[in-house]
């Protein structure tokens, strides 16, 4: 990856006041990340006034990617590894088979098993390690 | 004062409760399934979460989805509001156990009230006059049991112990039917309360529904607000109700409700709380205790000045009641309307936009509703849209603002029940006052 494309995405990501930004081309990808010493919080998608949230990292990647949504089929706290010293369960641009884990979502100190719904490529990921998430929150898109 | 709540509810309740806890600068959390984002309350609130699709077994009755809710916002209290899971002992432990508080008694309370046997047998304990009855559960036996009805005398009421609410009820006339009907209603108690227990009671036959609100701290300090009259029911769902109730002095009012409020002691109540009973013929008899705000919680608000949500929350914090017993006085009338999407006719719920929405105003007036212009009433949830409430220096003077205001209210878009409404406060009986449990259903046959 050339340092121009990298820099487009260090521009994207202050310009649109994102925290992270998750790119890949063909078997290609790179991460990049804002220094920040304030956790991200997102518990709501509907911006309120008093919130001062900042909007999540998500919302302008989805808009331009395709593909199946895999949503949070319920309330907790998402953890991409089955421990915090593993590696995550899938990467950008890994293949997946129906059935596969994406990601664990914790409620209540009980640990759930998100799988894919069906099988494809990951072209997208939509949530961090730690965010919070509500009933159909997109986490994933496969495609 | 607890900083931040989780309204577990959905509707005008749970506008209520949001409204309280602003007054209070209580952060709120509103929680919604899909079919509820444009609630009104949701879109007031400083947080919201999405706990699932519209059933609300997937959503509103879903106890880890409203218990992780708190976690992720970093709640401090849940509030249960009325009906879902507010009288659920276990769902009341769990959110314990996880380290919130619940608004509302403890999860022991929610259980001995919530089985109907275990509940008049505490009330026995206590003193209060309950119907005559078993006083117990049945048992296989049925001879004995042919001996009790007989005592009891015909007709008779057979209850589920795990019911409550005007569910789980069936009526026998006489001794031929009571053994089938008894084996009837154990099956339907199985299947819809997982209890098949039983128990007998004597069948009053024009009693009218009153009932006493109280306030407990958990401390073993607790005071009466009052009764309230909720005799206007269909199929055991209320309709009408009005506080003070006509006829009731203010030496029964005294006696009934220190009665209350000495076993709201011995079992040191927390939060707010509803002796039921019937009465007739001068005599009060217990049917059930509901361990929860009430839907007519308003009534007794406009006559006592008691904010009894905002009071909820102030328990719910560990502080000691804000009121004394003599500082509780009854002063005027209030009356309250519930207002339902339904079919006029056939009572069948109707949803849909609301084209056109006018409130009602005027002195004395309060509308509770979470409805607006354009607000679309989902098919999944009960038809309650809100509640018209009049407030008068006397009875015969909210009767007048009642009128007024339900000749003023506009709902277009849906059906409701305002043209019922608008009859009954023009009906000569309920004008007169004192009518009795089955005077609605006698008169909406006719």
């Amino acid at each position: 990856m050339d340092s121009e494309k990298i820099n487009q995405l260090i521009k994207l990501l202050n310009e649109h006041g994102l925290t992270e930004i998750e790119f890949s081309e063909g078997d290609q990808s790179i991460r990049i990340k804002r220094q920040s010493s304030s956790p991200a919080r997102t518990t709501s998608l509907q911006p309120s006034p008093s919130s001062g949230i900042t909007p999540p990292a998500s919302v302008s990647v989805e808009a331009e990617v395709s593909g199946h949504r895999v949503c949070s089929p319920m309330v907790g706290t998402v953890y991409l590894a089955p421990n915090p010293d593993a590696p995550p369960y899938v990467s950008l641009g890994q293949k997946v088979n129906k059935g596969e884990i994406l990601c664990i979502i914790e409620a209540m100190k009980m640990m759930n098993h998100i799988e894919a719904d069906r099988s494809g490529v990951i072209k997208a990921r939509l949530v961090d390690n730690g965010t919070p998430v509500q009933f159909n929150d997109p986490l994933f898109i496969i495609e | 004062m607890l900083n931040k709540v989780v309204i577990a509810n959905r509707g005008e309740i749970a506008l209520r409760i949001l409204r309280a806890c602003k007054e209070l600068g209580i952060q709120t959390v509103a929680l919604h399934s899909t079919a509820d984002d444009n609630l009104k309350h949701v879109k007031l609130a400083d947080e919201t979460v999405c706990i699932g699709p519209p059933p609300a077994s997937a959503s509103y009755l879903n106890i880890p989805a409203i218990i992780s809710s708190a976690e992720i916002t970093d709640a401090v209290g849940i509030h249960p509001g009325y009906g879902f899971l507010s009288e659920n002992a276990d769902f009341a432990e769990r959110v314990q156990q996880s380290g919130f508080v619940f608004i509302g008694p403890e999860p022991e309370t929610i259980r001995m009230m919530g089985d109907k046997v275990s509940a008049i047998t505490a009330m026995r304990k206590a003193k209060i006059p309950c119907v005559p009855g078993s006083e117990g559960e049945l048992d296989n036996d049925d001879k004995k049991n042919l001996k009790i009805a007989q005592k009891i005398g015909y007709p008779v009421l057979i209850k589920a112990a795990g019911g409550g609410g005007g569910r789980g009820i069936r009526v026998v006339h006489s001794e031929a039917a009571l053994l089938n009907a008894i084996a009837i209603t154990r099956s339907e108690a199985q299947a819809n309360f997982k209890n098949a227990s039983v128990y007998l009671e004597k069948f009053l036959t024009n009693p009218r529904h009153i009932e006493i609100q109280v306030l407990g701290d958990g401390q073993g300090h607790a005071i009466h607000l009052g009764e309230r009259d909720c005799s206007m029911q269909r199929r055991h769902q209320k309709v009408i109700e009005e506080a003070p109730a006509v006829g009731i002095t203010e030496k029964q009012r005294q006696h009934m409700g220190e009665l209350c409020v000495k076993a709201c002691r011995d079992m040191k109540y927390r939060g707010a709380g509803t002796f039921e009973f019937l009465y007739e013929n001068g005599n009060f008899y217990f049917i059930e205790m509901n361990t929860r705000i009430q839907v007519e919680h308003p009534i007794t608000e406009m006559v006592t000045g008691v904010d009894l949500v905002v009071e909820q929350l102030h328990i719910a914090s560990g502080e000691k009641l804000n009121y004394k017993q003599k500082q509780i006085a009854i002063r005027g009338h209030a009356i309250e309307c519930r207002i339902n999407a339904e079919d006029p006719k056939t009572f069948m719920p109707s949803p849909g936009t609301i084209s056109l929405y006018h409130a009602p105003g005027g002195p004395g007036i309060r509308m509770d509703t979470p409805i607006y212009t354009g607000y679309c009433v989902p098919p999944y949830y009960d038809s309650l849209i809100g509640k018209l409430i009049a407030y008068g220096e006397t009875r015969e003077i909210a009767l007048a603002r009642l009128r007024n205001a339900l000749d003023e209210i506009v709902i277009e878009g849906i059906q409701t029940n305002i043209a019922m409404h608008q009859a009954l406060v023009r009906d000569a009986n309920f004008i007169k006052g004192g009518t009795n449990i089955h005077y609605l259903e006698q008169r909406l046959a006719l």
